[in-house]
């Protein structure tokens, strides 16, 4: 009652308010309820859907009137919103009240209030723009006196709040955790849950207080901090051991009837907190011996207690049995756990069956002889009216099929199948049987036929890896190569009977998979000849109800078969009508396959028999093109430029305003779109042109840097070297300058005459114009083009390599024999090679680069170390070029030749990777073991190389790396060594790949010994490893890094002071690059684009800008902790040196 | 997690729709009509439970009332059927003998009450469920 009383007085304010109207509510409350009331029982009185439309809409537009009327007063408004709440739930728009919802929750009395919240809950979802005018109501109430108000604002929160603005509130919510009423606290704690679900980085930090929340006086804010545990544990189960005794203390409480009586339902006590905590159990005692030894107890109390004959109670053996079964295994309470699945599986009542089915199929690969006992009511429920009892047995026998019982019950699952019209069941169910299929298959022609009635039924809904996890496997086939001869053929036969079949429809997906099989394998048959195989394509290739995407595989199949043919007038038939088809991509396949009918020697060496398999060599970059290119430039033609460049230029001709959103909050028009260094250079001058258009602009138009950094032919490499921090850029300069140097030479006078000019603007505007249309620039973006896909190529080469379980694409199999076509008409060895040669060689002189500018800036190490670290094989002369290089030249005319030369020496050169120095990790007086770090592109490749120093033979030294939990190991080939000589070294290589994001890491193994048959010896080492060896520079360009940036979600800002000796942004960036391997994209004025990933594949991005001597960090990543991180490091490194 | 909290009557009219995660608006109507075929169809001999795309329904009937919830996965089916009838058993004791034209001539107030137990099921001790509801209301008729 105090309660009460206290709750009345806080809200006073907020009554006076109400009361103010007088009598005059009173009549338009009984109105607007009557109204509410009239509306629902219109509807409830109609009779058609249209009829209900015609009302509602009047309802709604009588709606939007009263809402906006000045007159309306917020009783009326309340009314008014649960009138629209139910137009809503009916599913009509009413969008027009939501401004409205969110004003009555800011200035309703509390009813009003409560109502205008709950509107806002319904209406809103958490991206709603809307949604942020709320904050600050939600903000004020959390910060009143009145108890009710706080209430509902934290019921808001734990509903729907936006993410962005969650430290708008934190602090206010996290106070609510130590106030003295209970509602508040547990509202309190389920708004933090609220927090955790949507970003759990932000409230890390308050962990310990979930711990407080958890030891609660209260039952029901313990409850509700269970929810946050329950998220926490299953994300990471070992960080909370230590709190199992707590669960298990809390589940003893409940099971034992602690807990105040009205907690009880239908007097159990608190069922569902008793169901939460078995779960929290179940996933900390997984696979955990000790933890688990500590609730068998409780569970076991749990299974006696729960013998009440009610549904509750069943809900909780349920889930009883679950923890049972998940937990390390105690026979004991396994029999009891079984002995409630048989109460479950033999009852009478619908739902408990079906619950036993559920934990039977859980526990069944625990325990298959569960299945046996229960053999008969599983027959009996496979034949149950209730379809989903029936299909709830068919995922039970799933788990327990076998290659003796495939047949049977895949026969079940197909009966199921036809009797099923819902998609999402045909699909789960489909993609099951070709698994099983594909396990277990006795015999080729049941495999054959189960797959042709998986993808007539699962047709064109079924999940895509099907079809193509069967071709694959056709075609790679398995060990024997008759048994796969027999399996094509067979596939072969029984299509062509398919397509026999007259007013067949068969799904496209199927039609596909038949093309591509007869496609490849009709060379098999010996009755029928590919003519006549094609003949039945070509029946199906004219009939109007196959999709075009359909006709394209048929018709590949055809081309196929045609050499096989040799004359066909089918095919000559086919060319004549799809030469003239619409469709263009057929118009495309025909024409291909009309010119190879006429040369049918290549068409034969082109399209060789059964060679699906084979890897094909893609000349993506199309440098056989190259030549083509050149001619045409050489008499004249302007170079392409890509479409976006040739508007930009347009525009800024125009000298029109950019309506192009901008990507970031610095100038954008730098960057967009480029792809070399040329690009960017003609692109800053460009923003410089249109510079007078836009404030903007005119802040990157003043930069200091841009004369200095980038000359006409795009690029300074004399004040490159100054700056020294252009290293990925590095590259493509010198590709140009090898590969006409004249023409350079000549464009560097020129340049070094536009750079002597002072007046920027006029230069700027000069070099736009020149700049259009110039020859090496093309030149350069076709290398830089060339230089992208190159690494494609090489990452599509890894994964190729790498494929085993991975499903080729679809697209990848019917083109094998059309890429290959392509590829062997125009590829040319000598292309292909350069091409390889090209990406080999750029991605060593970048590695180089780099380490010859970190060799540069680091004073404190000799020269001569660093290089020696690189172990060239020929140092001095390399270490002498490279010296040079980067001193600032005398002339250009020498730093060309010099580059030229310096390039020249690349090509000679292995690639090779940056490492640490090696480091002495253990030794006693026979061995002693270094290790070494080398970052790798992919990986970490640690090296740890055994020397002998002892003056014997050492037999089978071995190395064994003790599994870690964040990463992956894996043992390079040639590594263990039977005997080791005396005094020499061998060195261990594994990779080192990271699985899950840590910051500090053990690596930890031993050296194990025989010394000269006696006794054996052993020795352990570990190495630390950092997040920061599997960081890597990400080479991207500025225009990708604009459209990364708006993709990432997570950002972190902060400014960072910067030590005197590094003022410059340039010399930060190159501090960065040497430390953390951050590649620098571009530079622009006082801002600067840098990126890197996190291996394998987590990119992460940097901008960064000076004031004065502040550094504005800011990063954006996919992954929600890399940017605090890479921050950490950046302010170490950049603060500490 | 619950996805979503419906009352729904024997023809088939939605009495309250609740979603816990965001569903466009366009497709409330379908789904729910999808939803209300699928619980009709169902005899007294079968299960409460039905699977419908990837998550499952759950729903029992109060005379001409569905009440259906649907879930994913990682709920326990007869947790949540015990849980449909714990919410009846509140909105009974608010409503004293809950009917299906209490629930629409207030659907705020059973939304307010399904607000306090439902976003996980996060609480179930009756008293506590309506202790706010009732505060708002009573004072609201007391002045």
């Amino acid at each position: 009652m105090s309660d009460i009383v206290e709750k009345t007085l806080t809200a006073l304010p907020g009554l006076f308010l109400q009361n103010q109207p007088g009598g005059g509510p009173a009549a338009a409350k009984a109105s607007f309820s009557s109204r509410l009331g009239s509306l629902v029982r219109g509807i409830t009185a109609l009779t058609s859907k249209h009829e209900e439309e015609k009302l509602i809409q009047q309802e709604l537009s009588s709606l939007k009137a009263t809402v906006s009327a000045p007159t309306t007063t917020l009783k009326m408004m309340k009314e008014c919103m649960v009138r629209l709440i139910y137009c809503e739930m009916l599913g009509y728009d009413a969008s027009f009240g939501y401004i409205h919802a969110i004003k009555l929750a800011q200035q309703g009395n509390l009813l009003e209030k409560r109502v205008g919240y709950l509107a806002v809950s319904l209406f809103l979802h958490e991206s709603h723009e809307l949604l942020l005018l709320l904050v600050n109501t939600v903000v004020k109430d959390l910060q009143s006196t009145n108890l009710v108000e706080v209430c509902m604002a934290l019921t808001v929160v734990s509903q729907i709040f936006p993410r962005e603005m969650i430290p708008a509130v934190l602090p206010l919510i996290e106070d609510k955790l130590q106030h003295s009423k209970e509602i508040i606290r547990r509202k309190a704690v389920l708004a933090l849950y609220k927090f955790h679900l949507i970003a759990p980085n932000q409230v890390q930090h308050i962990h310990i207080k979930f711990r407080k929340a958890l030891c609660d006086r209260d039952v029901g804010v313990m409850a509700a901090s269970l929810h946050i545990y329950l998220r926490m544990i299953k994300e990471n189960s070992s960080g909370y051991k230590d709190l199992t005794g707590s669960f298990v203390t809390i589940l003893k409480q409940v099971v034992g009837g602690k807990l105040p009586v009205d907690f009880n339902y239908h007097s159990v006590p608190a069922p569902w907190l008793q169901i939460q905590l078995l779960r929290i159990l179940g996933l900390l005692g997984k696979d955990d011996q000790r933890t688990s030894e500590l609730m068998y107890d409780v569970l076991d109390e749990s299974l006696r207690r729960a013998e009440l004959n009610h549904n509750v109670t069943y809900a909780i053996l349920f889930e009883c049995v679950h923890t049972v079964y998940s937990i390390y295994p105690k026979s004991e309470l396994l029999e009891k756990a079984a002995k409630c699945i048989g109460k479950f599986v033999l009852s009478p009542k619908i739902n408990l069956k079906y619950l036993g089915l559920k934990a039977l199929t859980y526990v069944i690969q625990q325990d298959p002889t569960l299945a046996l006992q229960h053999q008969m009511t599983i027959i009996e429920c496979l034949d149950h009216p209730d379809p989903i009892i029936k299909r709830e047995t068919l995922e039970l026998l799933y788990r327990i099929t076998n290659a003796q019982n495939v047949t049977v019950i895949v026969q079940k699952m197909l009966e199921y199948l036809h009797q099923s019209k819902e998609e999402y069941v045909i699909v789960n169910l489909v993609g099951k049987i070709a698994e099983l299929a594909e396990k277990y298959a006795p015999d080729n022609a049941w495999f054959i036929q189960t797959m042709n009635a998986v993808f007539s039924v699962g047709g064109d809904v079924m999940h895509p890896d099907i079809p193509n996890n069967f071709l694959r496997l056709l075609a790679e086939g398995f060990d024997d190569e008759t048994e796969d001869q027999q399996l094509r053929l067979y596939a072969v036969q029984s299509y062509l009977t398919l397509l026999d079949m007259e007013n067949v429809f068969y799904p496209q997906r199927f039609l596909q998979v038949m093309s591509w099989v007869l496609g490849e394998y009709s060379y098999l048959l010996d009755k029928e000849t590919p003519a006549e195989v094609i003949a039945k394509l070509y029946k199906l290739l004219m009939n109007d109800s196959v999709s075009s995407e359909t006709k394209t595989w048929l018709i590949a199949a055809v081309t196929k078969l045609t050499p096989q043919a040799h004359s066909s007038d089918t095919v000559e038939r086919l060319i004549h009508e799809f030469t003239i088809s619409l469709d263009t991509c057929m118009r495309q396949h025909a024409f291909e396959l009309k010119h190879l009918h006429e040369n049918v020697e290549l068409m034969t060496s082109l399209l060789p028999v059964d060679r699906s398999c084979e890897d094909l060599a893609v000349d993506a970059s199309l440098s056989f093109l190259d030549g083509f290119v050149a001619e045409g430039l050489s008499q004249g033609a302007a170079p392409y430029k890509p479409h976006h460049q040739r508007q930009e230029e347009k525009l800024s001709q125009e000298k029109v305003l950019n309506f192009e959103p901008y990507g970031l909050s610095f100038s954008s028009s730098g960057f967009t779109g480029r792809q070399s260094p040329a690009g960017i250079s003609l692109g800053s001058d460009i923003s410089g042109n249109s510079a007078e258009t836009g404030l903007k602009e005119t802040n990157s138009l003043k930069l200091e840097g841009i004369k200095k950094l980038w000359g006409k032919e795009g690029y300074l490499p004399k004040k490159e070297s100054k700056t020294g921090d252009e290293s990925g850029a590095l590259p493509i300069p010198q590709e140009s300058i090898m590969e006409n140097v004249d023409q350079t030479i000549t464009k560097k006078d020129q340049s070094q005459v536009l750079t002597q000019s002072k007046e920027e603007k006029e230069k700027q505007l000069l070099a736009s114009s020149l700049f259009v249309g110039l020859g090496s620039e093309s030149t350069v973006n076709l290398l830089g083009k060339a230089d992208t896909v190159s690494h494609k190529f090489r990452r599509k080469s890894k994964i190729k390599e790498a494929k085993s379980g991975e499903a080729s694409s679809t697209h990848n199999m019917t083109c094998s024999s059309f890429s290959s076509l392509s590829n062997v008409a125009y590829e040319d060895d000598y292309y292909l090679n350069t091409l390889h040669d090209r990406g080999d060689k750029e991605l060593k002189t970048f590695s180089l680069n780099s380490e010859l500018l970190d060799s540069e800036s680091l004073t404190e190490l000799p020269l001569v170390e660093k290089f020696s670290n690189c172990s060239l094989s020929t140092p001095s002369l390399f270490a002498d070029n490279s010296m040079e290089i980067f001193h600032p030249p005398q002339s250009i005319a020498a730093s060309v030749a010099k580059e030229s030369s310096l390039a020249s020496s690349f090509l000679e050169e292995t690639t090779e990777y940056i490492h640490s120095n090696a480091m002495e990790v253990c030794n006693n007086e026979t061995i002693s073991v270094s290790s070494y770090k080398i970052w790798k592109d992919d990986c970490l490749l640690m090296v740890w190389s055994v020397t002998n120093k002892s003056g014997l033979e050492l037999k089978s030294a071995n190395l064994e790396i003790f599994p870690a939990e964040n990463f992956k190991v894996t043992e390079q080939p040639g590594c263990c060594l039977p005997i080791m000589e005396a005094e020499s070294t061998k060195s261990f290589q594994y990779s080192v790949q990271i699985e899950k994001p840590f910051t500090e890491g053990i690596l930890s193994g031993f050296i194990r010994y025989h010394m000269m048959d006696t006794h054996s010896a052993q020795l352990e080492f570990s190495v630390n490893l950092s997040l920061l060896d599997f960081i890597r520079p990400l080479k991207i360009s500025s225009e990708d890094f604009g459209k990364l940036w708006l993709s990432f979600a997570n950002d972190v800002k902060q400014n960072v002071k910067m030590s005197e000796s590094q003022a410059a942004l340039p010399s930060a960036l190159k501090t960065l690059q040497q430390k953390l391997r951050l590649h620098i994209i571009e530079i622009i004025g006082n801002e600067g684009l840098l990126a890197c990933q996190l291996l394998p594949s987590i990119p992460c991005l940097l901008h960064c800008r000076v004031y004065a001597d502040v550094l504005a960090l800011w990063f954006r990543s996919s992954c929600s902790t890399l940017p605090d991180y890479l921050l950490y490091q950046c302010q170490k490194v950049i603060e500490g040196s | 997690m619950i996805k979503y909290f419906l009352i729904v009557n024997k023809q088939g009219q939605t009495r309250l729709s609740k979603y816990y995660e965001h569903v466009d608006i366009n497709k409330h109507t379908l789904l729910e009509t999808e939803v209300v075929k699928r619980c009709l169809s169902r005899s007294n001999e079968q299960c409460s439970f039905i699977e419908y795309k990837d998550f499952k329904l759950i729903h029992r009937q109060y005379a001409a009332l569905f009440i259906v919830v649907g879930v994913d996965d990682t709920e326990t089916e007869m947790a949540i059927y015990e849980f449909i009838h714990n919410s009846v058993e509140v909105l009974d004791e608010y409503f004293s003998r809950v009917s299906e034209l209490d629930k629409m001539f207030n659907l705020d107030k059973v939304h307010i009450i399904l607000d306090e137990m439902v976003c996980r099921i996060v609480e179930t001790n009756r008293e506590r469920i309506l202790a706010p509801l009732l505060i708002l209301y009573v004072r609201n008729q007391a002045w």
